[in-house]
This record gives structure tokens, sequence and C-alpha cells, in this order.
């Protein structure tokens, strides 16, 4: 892990109450996709954690959603503003897992995550299906991200006012995908209907409220088949079969 | 050019200076040795251990303040035989300075049973007992809300750590933390760690639940310090034991202040959770704040204040 200064070099809107921030800095301490940062936000005690979207040799790229005090100041940072930041935390995706063909399925912003684990997938000329979820049509975001990598994205909208009418699951039943290995991160309903529904092996980011956010204070323990682990340094990746929902 | 003189001595453990991560918030010490140099800090204080291993409370056992944090872990830990067998052993390996064990219980024979594993430990060096944890035997109020029970444990626990030094570390929920305080003196105690969390809680307006999956639980950070601050004066000023001051410390001067008032070394707790180099950080800076205060040698400053 490393704590260091970020820029904040673009900052916009890209769906309602959700947020794109790129930031430039020091990304070295970052493994792979699934990991997370902890945002220091002026003015508030703890660092927020935010999954890590996009990343390369000197950006960083999030997205936030706006749920609270801390996400609704980040939405007021502007170009040239700089962050503390502390990189290269949690483990990443198991992207060697999948051996030909990866499902990936993300609720809301839990789609954030997936488009780094997409892209290193793709790299690895991996067939990827992502299955994005949301509540309407104007939630809808990153569908052609995803689509411009290569991927084959289906998207469901609970009031159908886009794509299948459901959830990610009603998708899984319309559609005739094939995969071997499924990645999915998103409310926990969302990822525990999943699981329950899929019978291949399969990976789940999951959420906690933390203290530290790199594995000393026992704030976001998760009980699990291996026994009780941190969310922060044991996860925030688990297997499918270690979770206890 | 004379250096300044960090170092101090806890009732015959001699500190390379006063700062030491407070227990619960640097792990087991081993978490954090990639990070920096351990070897930098004047002490460890380690997770909280109980005889048998916890898994601790539901979560979300978080919630941010201003100015600080609840936290409600539970006593989250392995238990005493594997901080014994395994987490003592391995911090020893990396680390040379003085380990504190940080031992609770929830009757006065797990105090005793833990604090003496704990004690024939090699690598302990001070033992340091959490008495905010409920008594089962007793309706569940803490051990360390009466001057009576808090003895109990003191007298009980020291019986069994030979000659290694024991602390007494007191919770800041209670109306006379002198009496309590002097109490744990006269049952033998050899220094007195203050202060412990105070009892907190936030509810979420919109969903309107508790943020805290228990509710309540243990607020601290840097909006405790004055409240700290005040309480190492009290006690130091009714003890003549040693103590360790903690609660709020977030700098080089939160460390002198905190002297000032009475303490011989100082703890640092949820500040290392928003700044993993806090510690590190703050021993950095204390030299460069001595100097600039005219401070040669750190223990002149210890209870300066009258
Ligand atoms: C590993 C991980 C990755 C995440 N990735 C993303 C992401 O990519 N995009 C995104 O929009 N959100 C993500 N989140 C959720 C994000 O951390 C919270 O939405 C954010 O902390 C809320 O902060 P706030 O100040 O706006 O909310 P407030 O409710 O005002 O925050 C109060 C406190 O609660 C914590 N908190 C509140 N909600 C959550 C939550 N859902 N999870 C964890 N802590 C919370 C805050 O960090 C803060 O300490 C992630 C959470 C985790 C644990
Ligand atoms: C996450 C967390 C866990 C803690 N766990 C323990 C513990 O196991 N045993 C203990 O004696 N104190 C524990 N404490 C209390 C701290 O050691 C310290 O006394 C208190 O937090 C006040 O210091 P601070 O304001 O610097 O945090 C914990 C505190 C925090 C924040
Ligand atoms: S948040 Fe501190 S251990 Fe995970």
């Amino acid at each position: 892990m490393k704590e260091s200064i970020f820029e904040v070099e673009l900052n916009e809107k890209i769906a309602p109450r959700t947020y794109r921030i790129k930031l430039k800095g020091d990304t070295s301490a970052i493994e792979g996709s699934g990991q997370f940062v902890q945002v220091s936000l002026p003015g508030f005690f703890l660092r927020r954690p935010i999954s890590i979207h996009e990343y390369d040799g000197q950006t960083l790229t999030l997205i936030y959603r706006v749920v609270g005090e801390g996400t609704r100041m980040m939405c007021s940072l502007q170009c040239g503003d700089t962050l503390s930041i502390i990189t290269g935390l949690g483990k990443c995706f198991d992207i060697d897992a999948c051996r030909k063909d990866a499902l990936l399925i993300g609720g809301g912003v839990g789609a954030a995550p997936l488009y780094e684990l997409c892209k290193e997938l793709c790299a690895q000329g991996k067939n990827v299906t992502v299955i994005l979820g949301f509540n309407r049509k104007d939630e809808i975001m990153l569908a052609e991200d995803f689509s411009d990598l290569g991927a084959k994205v289906i998207i469901t909208t609970v009031d159908g006012s886009e794509g299948t009418k459901g959830f990610v699951t009603d998708a899984l039943s319309l559609h005739n995908i094939n995969y071997d290995y499924f990645y999915t991160c998103g409310p926990r309903v969302m990822m525990k209907a999943v699981c329950e529904r899929i019978h291949t092996g399969g990976e789940v980011s999951m959420e906690e409220r933390m203290g530290c956010g790199f594995g000393i204070c026992y704030g976001c323990t998760c009980n699990t088949t291996k026994g009780p682990q941190r969310v922060c340094k044991d996860g925030p990746v688990f297997k499918k079969e270690e979770v206890i929902w | 050019m004379v250096n300044e003189n960090l170092s101090v001595d806890l009732c015959g453990v001699k500190l390379s200076n006063p700062m030491i991560p407070a227990s619960g918030t640097f792990g087991f010490g081993i978490e954090m040795a990639d990070e920096f140099d351990l070897n930098v800090l004047g002490g460890i204080s380690l997770k909280g251990t109980t005889r048998e291993p916890r898994f601790g409370n539901p979560t979300p056992r978080i919630a941010e303040c201003r100015s600080g944090m609840i936290n409600s872990v539970g006593l989250q830990n392995p238990g005493i035989d594997v901080l014994v067998n395994e987490k003592l052993p391995a911090l020893r390996r990396v680390y040379g300075g003085a380990i504190i064990a940080n031992i609770s219980g929830f009757s006065i024979e797990e105090y005793e049973e833990c604090c003496a594993k704990a004690a024939q430990a090699p690598e302990t060096d001070i033992i340091e007992v959490n008495v905010s944890c409920p008594n089962v035997h007793n309706g569940g109020m803490a051990f360390g809300t009466s001057a009576s029970s808090a003895a109990s444990v003191t007298s009980a626990v020291k019986k069994v750590c030979g000659e290694k030094p024991v602390f007494i570390k007191l919770s800041p929920n209670v109306t006379d933390i002198v009496s309590i305080a002097k109490a744990c003196e006269d049952a033998g105690a050899d220094g007195i760690t203050l202060i412990n969390t105070l009892l907190g809680m936030r509810i979420d307006i919109q969903r309107r639940t508790p943020v805290i999956a228990n509710k309540m639980g243990g607020f601290s950070g840097q909006a405790v310090f004055p409240i700290a601050v005040r309480m190492v004066y009290q006690v130091s000023h009714a003890c003549r034991i040693p103590i360790m001051g903690c609660g709020g410390v977030a700098s080089a001067e939160d460390v002198i202040e905190m002297m000032m008032a009475g303490a011989s070394a100082v703890q640092v707790g949820a500040e290392n959770l928003r700044n993993p180099y806090a510690s590190k950080e703050i021993v950095e800076n204390l030299p460069l704040k001595m100097k600039d205060l005219g401070i040669k040698d750190i223990n002149e400053i210890i209870g300066v204040i009258e």
C-alpha cells in the first residue's frame, strides 16, 4: 500500500448522482482490478473506500455515487484540487480463474470495478459478457465503455425502460450466455441472488463500513467459510463458496 | 550539538521514545511491518485479547463522527493462546521495542488466566489490562466503572504477572476517575493507561436506525483529546504510578501536551486508522517540536503542570 497525493484532472457527472473522477498521481502500488483506494476528504475523519474503475501508469479513475456528506463534498472537487489517497488496498479479482468465457454482473455503481477487470480479461483474449442492472433508463452508465472493450453488453432495468425488464438474474434466464466463471459487484441482495442462481465458480466484491481499510482495526469483518475475514485486507473480493450470506 | 533525549522509563522498561500505537488500532504490530521500520516506535500495544477466540460484534462496527469515530469491534481476537504462541514471537522477530499485551476478560478468572499466560511469554514487556469489559457475573457492569471491581481485577492479575509491570487501562465513562485510579494503585497496579473510548452513538436519520449494529460503541479520535488531557492531569496528581496517556493524540504537539499533563508515555489510537504512518510521523516530529520549545529531555516536561 502507498499513501500519496493525487491531483484532480476531471470530475464529471455521468448519471444521476454519479460521477467519474480522474486523478493524477503515483499508481505504482496498484496491483489490479478488484482493489480499492482510501480517499481522504478535507473535513472528514475517516477515509472513503472507492473501487478502482480504471488506472494506468499516471492516472487513477474512480466512479462514485453521491450517497452522503463525503461523496457530496467529493463532487464539488475542482481540477487541480489535491487529495491524499491510499492505493494498493485489498485483493484483486483472480483473472486466471476464468478459462475462456467470463460473465461480469454489475448492479448500479457496482459496474465500476468490473471495467478494469473487463480490460484485463480482454487483454488475455477471453470472451466477456457483461450484464448491467439499473433501476431506470437514465441511470444506465458504462454500457458503451464495455462494448468498446469488445464485451457483449446486456442491460436490465427494473422498470423496463431499457433492455430486459427486471433484475440481472432475469437476464440470465432470458439470454443464452456462454461462460465458465463469473464476477459480480453490486448490492448484497443482487450478489446473493446471482450466487444462488449460477452454478459455475465465481467471485463477489463485498462491501463493509471501514475504519482503516488496510487490515489493522477489525472494523470490516465478515464471517466466511474460512472463518472471520477482513473485507479490506482478505477481500473485498471473495470466492463465491467462501461467502456466508 | 546535543540531541534531544526522547527515551522514557515505564516501571523499569526503557522506551526509546514515548510513542506507542494504542490497542486495537495497530493490529498485532506485524501487519504494519512492511510499511515502515517498527523499531522507530517506543512501544506497541497489541489488540485486546481474551481467553477464547472472539468474532466480535455484528457489522456495521464503525461510524464516522465530527473529528472522531465510533467503533464497536467487540474485541474480535484469536484468543490468548494464539497471541502467546504466534503473534508475540512474530512481532519480536521484527521489533525490539516494548511489547504491551492488552488483556480483556469477562470474569476475574479470565483476566487471571490470560494475564498469567501473557506475562509468562518472554516477548511481553508490559501487561495492559482493559477493565472496560462487562462483568458477566455482575449483571454486565463494566469492571472499570467501580473502584472496588477495578481493584479486585488489579489485585488478582498482579498475583499472576510476576515481575512484569501491570498497567490498568481505565474507562472514561465514570463519574470519578480519580477514585478508581487510586483504588487500582492501592491494589498494586504499576501504572495506569488513560483513556479508553467514550460511549457514543450515531443515528442514520434517513433510515431511522442506529449506524452501528450494536447501537452504541466507543467514541475516540481528535475530539476526545481535551477529556483525555484532563483525566491524565487529574490522575497524575492523585497517584504516584506512571501513566500512559491516550485519547485523541494526533501530533507531536499533542504528545507534549499530554506529557505536560502528567503522562510518561503516549498512545495514539484512531489517528492510525486515517493515517497509517501517524505514529512514525509523530516520532519524527517530536525532536523538532522539542527543539522549538527548548526541551532537551522529554522527561523534564512530564507532569510540569501543577
Ligand atoms: C471496498 C469498497 C469499494 C467501494 N467502491 C465504491 C465505488 O466504486 N463507488 C461508489 O460510489 N461507492 C463505493 N463504495 C461505497 C462508498 O465507500 C460509500 O458510498 C461512501 O463511503 C459513502 O460516503 P459518504 O460520506 O458519502 O456517506 P456517509 O453515509 O455520510 O458516510 C459516513 C461513513 O460511512 C461510510 N459508508 C457509508 N456508506 C458506505 C458503504 N456503502 N460502504 C462502505 N462505507 C460506507 C463512509 O465511508 C463514512 O465513513 C465502496 C465501498 C467499499 C467498502
Ligand atoms: C478500532 C478500535 C479498536 C480498539 N480496540 C481496543 C482494544 O481491543 N483494547 C483496548 O484496551 N482499547 C481498544 N481501543 C481503544 C484505544 O486503544 C484507545 O484507548 C482509544 O481509542 C482512545 O484513543 P484515540 O482517541 O487515540 O483513539 C480501540 C479503539 C479503536 C478506535
Ligand atoms: S477496515 Fe480496518 S481491518 Fe478492515
